[in-house]
């Protein structure tokens, strides 16, 4: 190889190579700065308008008097409602899978299903919950109907963490407890689940503040688009933080537009004391197993 | 100190690389401990000495892989061919461009044999006929006859010892002056290490060879100079069958007969 | 008197197994169910509007005097959607992944991973609220031409949601490549963009796919973004200036409205849902079957 050439093109490879280094900088740099003007532009909008009364105001056809409440409430409502659901029903299975699942075709089956479940849209969740809860079992429009269906939603996410956190537990721990006679249920429930109790709860706080910020299976399922009274019972009408905020945003009014925009950043408040919690727990119990 | 180097008569000649005060530091551990060696060219340098001793990392430093590591840092000077190579305005790319390595685990790129041989040669912008440039390479790591058919098949599909005549011919492809092999045949069964071996006294009629390896007899077997490492310091260094019968120093002899590592 | 508790603890074990194996239960029920439910409501559909119908017309205008169920529409509206998020995703995702797994020290990495992370955690319906109330107006600044409700933004909008998707699994997919192969491109005096972009990334090249379909899966059953930006308009169109539907905008257009259960309208929405479950699930288990080829392959 000519020896001119190989240096001449070198310069050039260098070259290339500090250009494409900061135009791979620029890739992160741009998503960055996607994100900070998608929240910049929402406070600019909203939070000249959150006031405490906006919080404790019901919606109402004036923009200026409208308030999140009922929403709040209905939010509050499905996310715990939820959590009951999805919380054992994950769990069970997750112990099931890592504990009692034959080494069968039929388990590998069952846990494939579960991740195909967790990439079904949210929607057809939404339609499955309006044909199943709402019709079939005659729920109706009603909170619970709204929480079956986001447990189900969020079910895989559930079932997959938990796994996780049980895998992390050391299988010695397990064996102490059989060698001193325990039944695997014993083991499971004095060793095991205790020790992967804050990698459980971690996961579970992460997947209902998912929840808490889905919209679309709650529009199909029947969350109203305007309420004004709080709902009393489970098998209320209700209505959820995240459609109020696709209703308001959805209408002519700039002023709705705006107050929709305060919404947000309450729910993103919310969202991320959530996460923040959720994170904080799993470094602290993640600590705690450094043994 | 004073190093104790018996050279051959044919090293006198010409030397490739000279160390001088040479440390290495990975963050605090200091890997190499004022290393002043010469070595020669064309013949085959082999490094032995117990694990940890720093024979791989003085290897890689030859050809500034230790810059890959962060907190690095080299002192003295290891000049090749006269010049710095850790100068500042010196080009890591070009140091390894013409110092080739083959590791201890053959590590083919997942594509076919002719793509990893071409692979060097392509990046560097080589105009002249690939196809030749392939076949020379294997050839003269005694693959091509095994591989000629298979060119367009993947290198994965090659055995162990195979992989790592590829390997060889890669580093070839770009006609480097100098190759080092770490610990080449630490991976490869008895068959194949006879292969590669016999590869590099072949090799050295043309390429300066620098050899880790942790087998004494590998060492005697094929190498004109041996260097005996002893927890980062050069302890000794000579013609290999000076060495072998009869080592100057204590730690030599001991590393020799056994008595530890 | 050794047996007596030792029995009783045997049926509370199986009873407690039983427990467990109907949780278990619970997850292939839902799939079972989803099927089941939506093949019997797609099934009445096919009883009035025949399949060649719903394949070829393309119209889909069901509330409409006459009403026509072409599913092309709605479909030209997503697979838009998916294709131009795609276009914005693809890129800035591979670039941010070969950044994070071949460049960024570690620190910086531990830094921004988790503030894409957080892109990645905004509710969609925020994201449907920027591409209304602000990505739309600033288009509309250098493009006149542009529909209140448009393709456009809706996609944009989409890609920005999806990249760290397509970022982070590409970089765990790159992470996973060894050492090793680096290192022999190194030696050979190659730059650190050829040994990204010539060996690392054929490397993972199926993680990399495996990860944009999965990304373009979410793009498709997207619904809140499309629902606020896009429109409702079905059309049989490639134009994103213009205001569409999405397969999913439509059903969530139609379930707010009062819903006649058992009428035609009712069961178009479950036909709608069919179809896109099918898509994604198929593309779902195209990216896992080649992630797991992927595995085997790095042996």
């Amino acid at each position: 190889m000519n020896a001119h050439q190989i240096v001449a093109r070198r310069a050039l490879r260098q070259q290339a190579d500090r250009i494409f280094k900061w135009f791979f900088v620029a890739a992160i740099g741009l998503a960055i700065l996607a994100l900070i003007i998608l929240l910049g532009d929402i406070i600019e909008q909203g939070a000249r308008h959150l006031r405490w009364d906006f919080i404790i105001s019901d919606t109402s056809r004036f923009w200026q008097k409208a308030g999140i409440l009922s929403p709040l409430i209905g939010s509050l409502y499905v996310i715990l409602l939820t959590a009951a659901f999805a919380l054992p029903i994950g769990v069970g299975t997750a112990v099931y899978l890592e504990f009692y699942a034959p080494d069968h075709w039929v388990t590998r089956v069952l846990q494939t299903n579960i991740a195909n479940l967790a990439g079904v849209p949210s929607i057809i969740y939404g339609l499955f919950g309006l044909a199943v809860f709402v019709r079939l079992l005659a729920f109706d429009r009603s909170i619970l109907s709204a929480a079956l269906t986001m447990a189900l939603l969020i079910l895989p996410v559930v079932i997959v963490s938990t796994q996780e956190a049980i895998k992390a537990v050391p299988p010695a721990l397990s064996h102490a407890a059989y060698a001193l006679g325990a039944t695997r249920w014993q083991v499971i429930s004095t060793v095991v689940l205790p020790a992967s109790a804050g990698g459980i709860l971690t996961g579970v706080i992460l997947a209902v503040s998912r929840a808490l910020g889905e919209t679309a299976p709650l529009i199909t399922v029947g969350a109203w688009a305007f309420t004004t009274y709080l709902p009393k019972s489970i098998l209320d009408g209700f209505t959820v933080l995240p459609v109020q905020i696709y209703f308001w945003s959805s209408m002519p009014q700039d002023g709705f537009r705006q107050i929709a925009a305060t919404a947000i950043i309450v729910l993103l408040i919310v969202l991320l004391v959530m996460n923040g919690f959720a994170i904080w727990l799993r470094n602290k119990y993640q600590k705690k197993a450094e043994w | 100190m004073a190093m104790a180097q018996r050279m051959p008569e044919q090293q006198a000649a010409t030397s490739v690389f000279r160390l001088e005060g040479v440390n290495l530091y990975y963050g605090s551990h200091r890997a190499l401990k004022d290393v002043t060696m010469e070595i020669g060219a064309r013949m085959v340098t082999a490094i032995i000495g117990p694990s940890g001793c720093g024979k791989s990392t003085l290897l890689r430093s030859l050809n500034r892989m230790t810059d890959l590591v962060p907190g690095t840092r080299v002192t003295g000077s290891i000049t090749y061919e006269g010049r710095n190579i850790y100068a500042a305005d010196v080009d890591p790319m070009e140091v390894r461009y013409r110092i080739g390595m083959v590791f201890q685990k053959p590590n083919p790129f997942p594509k076919t044999v002719y793509d990893n041989v071409a692979f060097g040669p392509r990046i560097n912008g080589y105009s002249g006929s690939l196809d030749e440039l392939v076949e020379r390479s294997l050839r003269r790591a005694a693959l091509w006859d095994e591989v000629k058919d298979r060119l367009k098949q993947s290198a994965l599909a090659l055995s162990g010892g195979q992989q790592q005549r590829l390997c060889i011919a890669r580093a070839l492809a770009v006609n480097p002056d100098v190759i080092l092999l770490d610990e080449p045949c630490s991976a490869l069964d008895p068959i194949s290490t006879a292969k590669v071996e016999d590869l590099m006294v072949e090799l050295k009629k043309d390429y300066t060879i620098i050899l880790v390896t942790h087998n004494m007899q590998q060492a005697a077997r094929v190498a004109d100079v041996t260097a005996y490492f002893l927890n980062g310091e050069l302890v000794e260094m000579g013609d290999t069958r000076l060495i072998f019968a009869t080592p100057r120093d204590k730690r030599t002899e001991d590393y020799l007969t056994g008595r530890f590592g | 008197m050794a047996a007596a508790p030792q029995t009783r603890q045997n049926v509370r074990e199986k009873m407690i197994h039983g427990v467990l194996f109907a949780c278990g239960m619970v997850s292939v029920l839902t799939t079972v169910g989803i099927v089941l439910s939506f093949l019997s409501e797609t099934v009445s559909f096919f009883s009035e509007i025949s399949l060649w119908q719903f394949l070829t017309e393309n119209e889909w205008t069901p509330m409409f005097e006459p009403a026509h169920y072409g599913i092309g529409a709605l479909a030209s509206g997503t697979f838009l959607i998916a294709a131009g998020a795609a276009l914005v995703a693809v890129p800035l995702g591979r670039a941010s992944a070969i950044y994070l797994s071949e460049y960024a020290p570690d620190r910086l990495r531990r830094v921004i991973k988790p503030v894409l992370e957080l892109l990645a955690g905004i509710p969609t319906v925020v994201y449907g609220y920027f591409a209304l109330t602000f990505i739309t107006p600033l288009l509309k600044r250098f493009i006149p031409d542009l529909d209140v409700f448009n393709a456009l933004s809706a996609f944009i909008a989409v890609g920005i949601m999806i990249t760290p998707m397509i970022s982070s699994l590409s970089e765990d997919a790159m992470l996973a490549v060894p050492r090793s192969l680096r290192e022999g491109a190194y030696a050979l005096g190659a730059t650190r963009m050829e040994v990204a972009i010539r060996v690392v990334l054929p490397a993972a090249f199926s993680g990399v796919i495996s990860s944009i379909i999965l990304a373009i899966s979410r793009a498709v059953g997207e619904t809140m973004i499309v629902a606020l930006a896009a429109g409702s308009t079905p059309k049989l169109t490639l134009n994103p200036l213009q205001s569409i539907q999405t397969m999913t905008g439509f059903i969530a257009q139609v379930s707010q409205g009062d819903l006649e259960y058992g009428s035609l309208g009712y069961q178009a929405i479950f036909a709608v849902g069919m179809s896109l479950f099918l898509i994604t699930l198929l593309m779902n288990l195209a990216a896992r079957w080649l992630t797991s080829r992927f595995r085997e392959a790095e042996r």
